[in-house]
């Protein structure tokens, strides 16, 4: 199914002053949108918002199909399916891999033997053939990490939600985590939205990049970034090049923020 | 660890022997009899039916006991945990009833449910299901949040939460809970027989002391005691079977 999302007037008030500004933007169906901004800055909120987790106070996400046959919706397809990692995976552990691996499969009703065979392929698609009796406490760090790629990709979602998943590992596991959540995603039609504070990680992974700041949080720069997933990528002059310029609107829309504090309260500009 | 886990159970168990071997040295074997001829008056009383019934009987009292503790217990406890309206409620109840001593109801219980098996039964719940219960909702309440988030974000619904979830996060609390009602068990029972009963090692205990057979009291106590470790062990071996992602 493909969907595109369109965001109109996205805001987000939890009542003591707003936290997002009214934010408006489409997504294209498959598309990579990597979101980074300081820690505390609105961007899991916005992750929230996006993925219907939480109400907006005023705006709406939409999702539309875009696809051609789009005229004859299925009704059971008519919502896009989304799924996410988390920055602590949220893999159970007591469930081992492949338990953990179905349970996105189970919640939707799927057959036992179906629910495996699936497993199985997505096993060897993740390098863990082999794995399932195994704890998700007695794997790595990396293969936690894949495994809950896995989860989250096995029932084939249209959107996949990121929240800094990679943010515990170190920089070359990291690093490959990154080219394999690329490989996964282009075996798939599923759109991704990442939510990041690592420049090289938005870069890297995001087609576009928003750059979120202020307080309450705005688009401080949309960035296109079309050579994201070509091959040597990260050696690329343009890498670093988008690099700094990534860096740049960080650093701008924390100026932002600090003049923003001034006019609003002395405890904040004392921050 | 230099040595395995069976040996250095024997050689604790040597080591209490000893212990135990010197106190009936200095205080006269009327007090405290030898463990050899208690041992042997333990192992004599293995082969008598009388002996059997008594422990038949005060395992039973346990077991029962203790099912219906966690029975209720253990799906109240996760309903404190899980649900704040509910905890708002009853929380209070519980915790101003918890430090209040369940032994001293007895007498209550006799007059409520007669001199039978269920007041002694009931009492034995009632001990150790608000250990059950506080110790679930204990861990209930801390299991983090993130694992919920998780399991929403799949679109999982209350009742598929419980099941993958809530019950088996908790599982190693009850766990632990039963380990520690275990030795309050065996303590209430040992009052809850000692009164009105002519059956269960509880009674056997007080009817040797009453006659002033101190070894055969100590047969009761062994007997009592052998009750205790094998439901402790049960508990472990429970563990394994049912919380096998902790094992190390």
């Amino acid at each position: 199914m493909n969907f595109e999302f369109v965001v109109k007037d996205l805001s987000k008030d939890y009542g003591f002053g707003p936290v997002l500004d009214p934010l408006s933007f489409t997504l294209a169906a498959g598309e990579r949108l990597a979101v980074i901004g300081e820690s505390g800055c609105g961007k899991s909120t916005l992750l929230r918002l996006l993925s219907g987790m939480e109400k907006p106070s005023r705006g709406a996400v939409t999702a539309r199909r875009s696809d051609k046959n789009a005229a004859s919706p299925v009704k059971r397809d008519s919502r896009p399916r989304s799924a996410f990692v988390w920055q602590n995976l949220g893999l159970f552990p007591w469930k081992n891999v492949l338990a953990n691996l179905t349970l996105p499969l189970e919640l939707a009703g799927l057959g036992k033997r179906e629910r495996e065979a699936k497993a199985r392929a997505m096993l060897d698609e993740l390098g863990l053939t082999g794995m399932d009796a195994r704890w998700p406490a007695s794997l790595s760090g990396g293969q936690r990490q894949r495994l809950a790629l896995g989860r989250a990709l096995i029932a084939e979602p249209d959107v996949l939600f990121l929240d800094e998943p990679f943010s515990a590992l170190d920089a070359l596991t990291r690093e490959r985590l990154q080219e394999f959540l690329l490989v996964l995603l282009e075996r798939r039609l599923c759109t991704m939205v990442l939510v990041t504070h690592d420049i090289g990680e938005a870069v890297f992974l995001g087609e576009r990049i928003l750059v979120l700041g202020g307080r309450p949080a705005r688009a401080a720069a949309w960035l296109e970034n079309p050579l994201s997933g070509a091959p040597g990528w990260r050696e690329h002059a343009a890498f670093f090049r988008m690099s700094r310029q990534v860096h740049a609107a960080l650093r701008n829309a924390a100026a932002l923020q600090n003049t923003n504090g001034k006019d609003r309260t002395p405890a904040d500009a004392a921050i | 660890m230099k040595y395995k886990a069976p040996i250095r159970y024997m050689l604790a168990f040597v080591a209490l022997c000893l212990a135990w071997q010197a106190g009936s040295l200095s205080l006269t074997r009327d007090v405290l009899p030898s463990p050899g001829e208690t041992f042997a008056l333990f192992l004599q009383a293995l082969g008598s039916a009388a002996f059997w019934k008594d422990m038949g009987m005060s395992a039973w009292r346990l077991c029962l006991g203790l099912a219906l503790a966690t029975g209720v217990a253990f799906p109240a406890g996760l309903l404190l945990g899980h649900c704040r309206k509910a905890d708002a409620i009853a929380a209070p109840l519980v915790f101003l009833t918890y430090p209040l001593p369940k032994v001293v109801l007895l007498p209550v219980f006799f007059t409520f449910l007669g001199l039978g098996d269920a007041p002694r039964i009931f009492l034995l719940a009632l001990a150790t299901g608000y250990q059950i219960l506080v110790i679930v909702r204990g861990t209930a309440l801390e299991l983090a949040p993130s694992y919920r988030v998780s399991f929403r974000s799949m679109g999982g619904t209350p009742l598929q939460a419980l099941r993958h979830v809530y019950i088996p996060a908790a599982l190693p609390g009850l766990l632990t809970a039963l380990k520690v009602a275990c030795g309050t068990a065996v303590a209430v029972l040992f009052l809850a027989e000692s009164f009105a009963t002519r059956s269960g090692l509880g009674f056997r205990i007080m009817d040797a002391w009453g006659r002033g057979d101190a070894t055969d009291m100590f047969v009761g106590i062994l007997g009592i005691s052998a009750l205790g470790l094998a439901l402790y062990g049960l508990c472990c071996l429970a563990e394994r079977l049912f919380c096998p992602w902790r094992a190390p």
